[in-house]
């Protein structure tokens, strides 16, 4: 089968379908590639880069639209914006599409492409599942918009990214606030992160605080508790309440950051306003507003989409076309997504595509097939929350073993020699001891006992109070001291009192340190 | 009246509350109910022992019950918490003094009336405790003493030490047959009288010989004393409570003691034999001359590092205390964890001069107990740190204990503070740690000096955090 490339109509538009690197691979499966003349230009890839590769140059586009089997396109078919041509009507029937089409917004385009009975799919459509990774070009898309969005940014900001201790003093690190943490988000917390900027990213999703963290940036958090998570991996829409706090939020981080990058979209649905004319009143001069939802209306009131405007001070950024502004790079990723695409379609590696609609990947992609709508596909879930857990190791006890261990006889007589000394011991002062004193020995022997099996027990960080309330009650001799304060002699009565007193304040003393440390270990 | 059913019924009563106050202290949330059963069990035991035994003076009795309770009170109130270990220290020598003077206030009774080996026993009894007693109350008020920088916390070791104390035993075996073999009382006043000076002479000794960092270990031990004294007093009296406190209390402080002794990788003995700082330098103190050089930090580069750190380690030691820094720490913990830093607190067994010094620094400064670790549970994450920060402590971090063969305190278990990514360390000025040894710490690759007042320092820290945000 052939497959045609053609160059991108669209304004301004820099990227193209195919790279050379693409083409070569596509002959591989067993396909023709033909392309249109200067198609890859604007993307720094040259008509004769692309002959080397194998591919075929043909001067006219229409000649392409004609002889191809398979289009593929970045942007979805539209009116040439100087000739007027329609790539629609060009379109033969028969032929398979494939190219972004945003399906949900195009519908009128749906249906003509239905009626052109032929078979589209489209980029944008591909399920976000993780087979489906190498093919998924939105998030290569994304991932290279927020990397632009940070360059542009910092085209209009008029001052470092990175915190620096010069000779001329010192200069204080850029605030970059990113909005969303999808692809997107996450690629522009990266460029931000390695420009040196103090990065904080907010999302509604709190499953993605982990990746933020894993970025070094912050993770905003909200004291609210709603989980944005769904079963399809976007974002959804909030309660108001959650809004009302995510706002209140943002105005705070409006006065304290230097760059906003908003990345919030929900998918069929025009992009939440997140940003708002006070806000942007509320930032610093010269502060940067990227806007990647200008296209969906923007997440900021004052964007206006494809266009630098400056409000108050703060340039805000409404391309559209950020991807386009790296068509190398874009090209690149985007013609192995298409690559991937192509392969799947192709099982038998024998350059026939085959449109297997039990496949998930290639079910979802298809919008149209054969001349008939098959849009929506049906839901599949990819949530992927629990999408592992911890596997703990089995802890495997290793017996040491020592080369130098005495024999077990001799450990055994080892052992035993201090309990035979100890019983020697014993068995003399049971011959010696009075009956009485020998009670008082056995509580004092297991007394120890005790001690030795309640005190390995205290938690060393209470070790302090354990001295200070030891020491309360070891002056329990005030016992001793009781018993013979009522004597009649006076000596003693006085020892005794002195005793006492000494004893009291140590009991009432170390009680009530103690309990004011233990107070203090309270939460 | 009450009968000796009931007494001995209270009394058991009291010692299972002790042994409850005890074990209370393995957790934090029970510690609390612990200390009240201990002090329902002190109260039973007293009041049932006046009703039982006081028969005349209830008014000298309730005036010095009330003046001890008060001071006592006043002084649990009063006192700082970086002062706790001086605390601990007098009250163990108002233990030992009270057990000397319950002792001869036994030995001049003469109501009770003995014969045979029962005589034999119940002198010797009082004999021993009035002699643990004795060196329970000096060496407490030195070991107060140093603690409170009274008297220098070095070391103070008289020229032939050990031969000195052999004879001061020998005497006092000699003293005690004397004792027990004469048949009047008054004969026998004069060797109790030379023994009480002895045990006083020896507790003194004792302690003045040992100092500085292996304090914990004297307190411990202290601790210990007090409790053989209260149960060689229980023998003399025939009273099982006392035994079994003064058993209790006894096992806890050498279990404490053992605790310490082998955190500092030492002998119990050569800890109480003395003079750790005093050994002849070994080869180790000439080849540490040549480290290179230590690098600096100020403190806005500190506030920097820690502003970008994921987590972070604090490891106070006996100067955070002297310099009553914790709060300030504390408010720098609190501050990193609001901002996600995931920070920590690393405990050396022997770090500060009592058993769980820092720990109850750090809980008066409001550090939740569950970021502090103690040593073994958290060494071997190192590695993973961002921020070590070590804040007045020396010898437990040094790296020569396990480096350096040579070195007097190596096999020594230390903080490896040395294996997180920075290192920084808050000292004064750069002189040795209580052993005296050279600390190649301060001289590795990663490590940074930021020298000056713990307090002021951290204060510092603290303002140029909030700068940087």
């Amino acid at each position: 089968m052939k497959i045609g490339v053609l160059k991108e109509i669209h304004l301004g538009e820099k990227r193209v379908a195919l790279t050379p690197d693409a083409c070569e691979k596509l002959l591989k499966l067993g396909f023709e590639v033909i392309i249109e003349a200067g198609a890859g230009v604007s993307a720094n890839y040259t008509d004769q880069s692309y002959t080397e590769a194998g591919a075929t140059i043909i001067t006219d586009a229409n000649t392409v639209w004609i002889t191809a089997d398979v289009i593929v396109k970045v942007r979805a078919p539209q009116q040439h914006p100087e000739t007027g041509v329609d790539e629609v009507e060009q379109l033969q029937p028969g032929c398979t599409l494939i190219s972004f089409i945003w399906p949900a917004q195009n519908e009128e385009l749906l249906k003509r492409l239905q009626d052109k009975n032929t078979t589209v799919l489209a980029m944008d459509s591909v399920p976000r599942l993780s087979r489906a990774q190498k093919l998924d070009a939105l998030s290569s898309m994304a991932n290279i918009a927020g990397y632009r969005a940070v360059i542009e940014a910092s085209n209009k900001f008029g001052r470092f990214f990175a915190g620096q201790i010069t000779a001329a003093g010192k200069v204080t690190p850029a605030k970059v606030m990113v909005i969303g943490a999808g692809v997107a988000g996450l690629a522009a917390i990266g460029t931000a992160k390695s420009l040196g900027a103090i990065v904080r990213a907010f999302d509604t999703r709190p499953e993605v605080k982990e990746q933020i963290q894993s970025m070094d940036a912050e993770f905003l958090e909200l004291d609210f508790e709603e989980d944005a998570s769904s079963t399809d991996g976007y974002a959804r829409l909030m309660s108001k309440e959650f809004i009302e706090a995510e706002m209140a939020l943002f105005a705070q981080q409006a006065q304290e950051v230097d760059i906003i990058i908003t990345t919030a979209l929900i998918p069929g649905k025009p992009a939440p306003k997140l940003i708002t004319e006070d806000m942007v009143k509320s930032m610093r001069e010269g502060s940067v507003i990227v806007d990647l939802a200008a296209e969906q209306g923007g997440n900021c009131e004052l964007t206006q989409a494809h266009k630098v405007v400056k409000h108050y001070g703060v340039s805000i950024i409404g391309y559209t076309d950020l991807p386009s502004r790296l068509p190398t790079q874009a090209s690149q990723l985007y013609a192995t997504n298409m690559y991937h695409l192509l392969t799947e379609l192709t099982p038998e590696k024998n350059g026939e595509v085959v449109i297997d609609m039990d496949d998930e990947v290639i079910r979802g992609a298809t919008v149209v097939k054969n001349g008939k709508i098959t849009w929506p596909p049906p839901a599949i879930s990819v949530a992927r929350v629990p999408a592992y857990s911890e596997t703990k190791m089995p802890e495997v006890d290793i017996a040491e073993e020592s080369d130098e261990s005495p024999s077990p006889v001799m450990t055994a007589i080892k052992s035993l020699v201090p309990v035979a000394l100890g019983s020697l011991l014993l068995f003399g002062l049971g011959q010696v001891a009075p009956p009485d004193f020998m009670a008082h020995f056995t509580v004092f022997v297991l007394s120890c006992f005790i001690g030795y099996m309640v005190i390995w027990n205290v938690s060393p960080s209470l070790h302090t109070p354990l001295m200070s309330v030891t020491n309360a009650i070891s002056s329990i001799i005030v016992v001793g001291a009781l018993t013979q304060i009522g004597s009649s002699d006076t000596t003693m009565m006085v020892l005794s009192a002195i005793a006492i007193l000494i004893t009291t304040m140590n009991i009432v003393g170390g009680f009530a340190v103690t309990q004011r440390m233990l107070d203090m270990f309270r939460e | 009246m009450i009968s000796q059913s009931m007494l001995t019924v209270a009394y058991l009563g009291a010692a299972v509350l002790f042994i409850l106050a005890l074990g209370g202290l393995s957790s934090n949330d029970k510690a609390r109910r612990g200390n009240l059963y201990g002090m329902f069990g002190m109260a039973i035991a007293v009041i049932i022992t006046i009703l039982a035994e006081v028969e005349a003076n209830f008014e000298l009795l309730a005036a010095v019950m009330i003046v001890g309770g008060l001071l006592g009170f006043i002084l649990a109130r009063k006192v700082k918490m970086t002062q706790m270990p001086e605390l601990v220290a007098i009250l163990h020598s108002m233990v030992g003094l009270a057990a000397v003077i319950v002792g001869y206030a036994n030995f001049m009774d003469t109501t009770q009336v003995f014969s045979g080996a029962e005589k034999v026993i119940h002198e010797l009894e009082i004999y021993i405790g009035i002699y643990i007693g004795g060196l329970t109350f000096t060496g407490s008020v030195i070991a107060y003493g140093k603690l409170s920088a009274i008297i220098s916390g070095k070391p103070v070791l008289l020229p032939g030490r050990h031969v000195l104390n052999l004879i001061l035993l020998v005497t006092v075996i000699i003293l005690g047959w004397m004792f027990v073999a004469v048949d009047t009382h008054a004969n026998a006043l004069l060797p109790l009288y030379i023994m009480t000076a002895i045990a006083f002479i020896y507790g003194i000794h004792m302690v003045i010989s040992i100092g500085g960092a292996d304090m914990p270990v004297v307190i411990s031990m202290l601790n210990s004393y007090s409790g053989w004294a209260a149960a060689a007093t229980g023998f003399m009296l025939s009273n099982d409570l006392l035994i079994v406190t003064g058993a209790l209390v006894g096992s806890s402080g050498a279990i404490l003691s053992y605790i310490m002794c082998k955190a500092m990788n030492r002998k119990f003995l050569s800890v109480i034999s003395g003079g750790f700082g005093s050994k002849t330098r070994t080869s180790s103190s000439t080849t540490a001359g040549e480290q290179g050089d230590v690098v600096e930090i100020n403190v806005y580069e500190t506030a920097l590092l820690l502003n970008q750190a994921k987590r972070v380690m604090i490891v106070p030691g006996y100067g955070m205390a002297m310099a009553q820094a914790q709060h300030a720490v504390s408010e720098i913990a609190m501050y990193l964890m609001g901002k996600g830093v995931n920070v920590r607190f690393g405990i050396h067994p022997v770090a500060g001069r009592m058993p769980g010094h820092m720990n109850v620094l750090l809980a008066e400064a409001k550090v939740p107990y569950d970021i502090v670790f103690e040593m073994d549970e958290i060494n071997d994450d190192f590695p993973n740190i961002d921020v070590t920060i070590v804040i007045g402590a020396n010898d437990t971090v040094n790296p020569s204990a396990k480096e350096d063969p040579d070195s007097p305190i190596s096999g020594m278990p230390v903080m490896e503070v040395w294996n997180s990514k920075t290192c920084i360390v808050f000292k004064r000025g750069m002189a040795t740690g209580y052993s005296g040894v050279e600390n190649p710490l301060f001289f590795k690759d990663n490590t940074r000096m930021l020298f000056g007042d713990a307090k002021e320092s951290m204060a510092e820290l603290v303002q140029q955090l909030n700068l940087l945000t």
